[in-house]
């Protein structure tokens, strides 16, 4: 699956975006997230706290407990501050 | 009508209350967002927003749509700027025209609680203390519970 980072999530991870083949116990956003957090330094302080941390699929807002697809677009990132 | 422009460049708002104008047009509300110099006692240099392309575009649609089905609003403008702003410059415009002015009025309001928080842009400021990203504010998301709530 294909995967975005935005502000300072993208920071820390040290790109924008990844192609992730996932294990097939990740079936959540909160699961992927846990996954993700073991990949590198950087991805374990992006989700070091996952309250801080908003995602999407499919370009819509999700909760964590929405189930991901390997052909889904996920994104995850800040809350949002525009405007 | 609704028109959407996600755009580092800058816009004329007198142009855009004039493209929201027509015969049925007895009212037009806009909003616009400026870049302030004064963020928590620090003297702000730059602003620096980023999107999520594809999905601003979608988020910004839904919002203008909801508005344009709660109320009889005829044509709604939005546009979001990208990239580095510095102090008075434009950041969003909202403009809601309707027939009447109360549609008017609340379409804009309700378009510009939701962006705050429905629609994927973040900020990053410059001071000379460094750069640092923005967090979400309480008030913006209570003000999006308040209309969420019936307390318009």
């Amino acid at each position: 699956m294909r995967i975005y980072y935005f502000a300072w999530v993208r920071d820390h991870i040290g790109y924008s975006q990844e192609d992730i083949h996932c294990p097939e116990t990740v079936k959540t956003i909160s699961q992927l997230a846990a996954f993700l957090s073991q990949q590198s330094a950087g991805h374990a302080k992006a989700f070091d706290d996952l309250n801080a941390v908003r995602a999407a699929i499919n370009q819509e807002f999700v909760n964590s407990d929405k189930s991901v697809k390997d052909t889904d677009e996920i994104a995850f990132f800040p809350p949002v501050t525009g405007g | 009508m609704i028109k959407i422009n996600i755009q580092p460049e800058d816009f004329d708002v007198t142009s855009e209350i004039k493209s929201l104008r027509g015969r049925a047009i007895g009212a037009i509300a806009t909003f616009s967002g400026i870049v302030r110099e004064n963020s928590d006692s620090k003297s702000l240099i730059s602003l620096t927003l980023e999107h999520y392309p594809g999905m601003s575009e979608k988020a910004l649609d839904k919002i203008a749509r909801q508005a344009m089905h709660e109320w009889p609003i005829e044509a709604v403008r939005i546009i979001h700027r990208i990239g580095r702003l510095t102090p008075e410059d434009n950041i969003v415009f909202v403009g809601c025209a309707s027939a009447h002015r109360h549609a008017a009025f609340d379409g804009c309001r309700f378009i510009m609680d939701f962006l705050k928080t429905d629609a994927p842009f973040w900020k990053a400021e410059e001071t000379k203390q460094g750069t640092v990203w923005v967090s979400q504010r309480e008030t913006d998301t209570s003000a999006k519970q308040g209309w969420l709530s019936g307390k318009k």
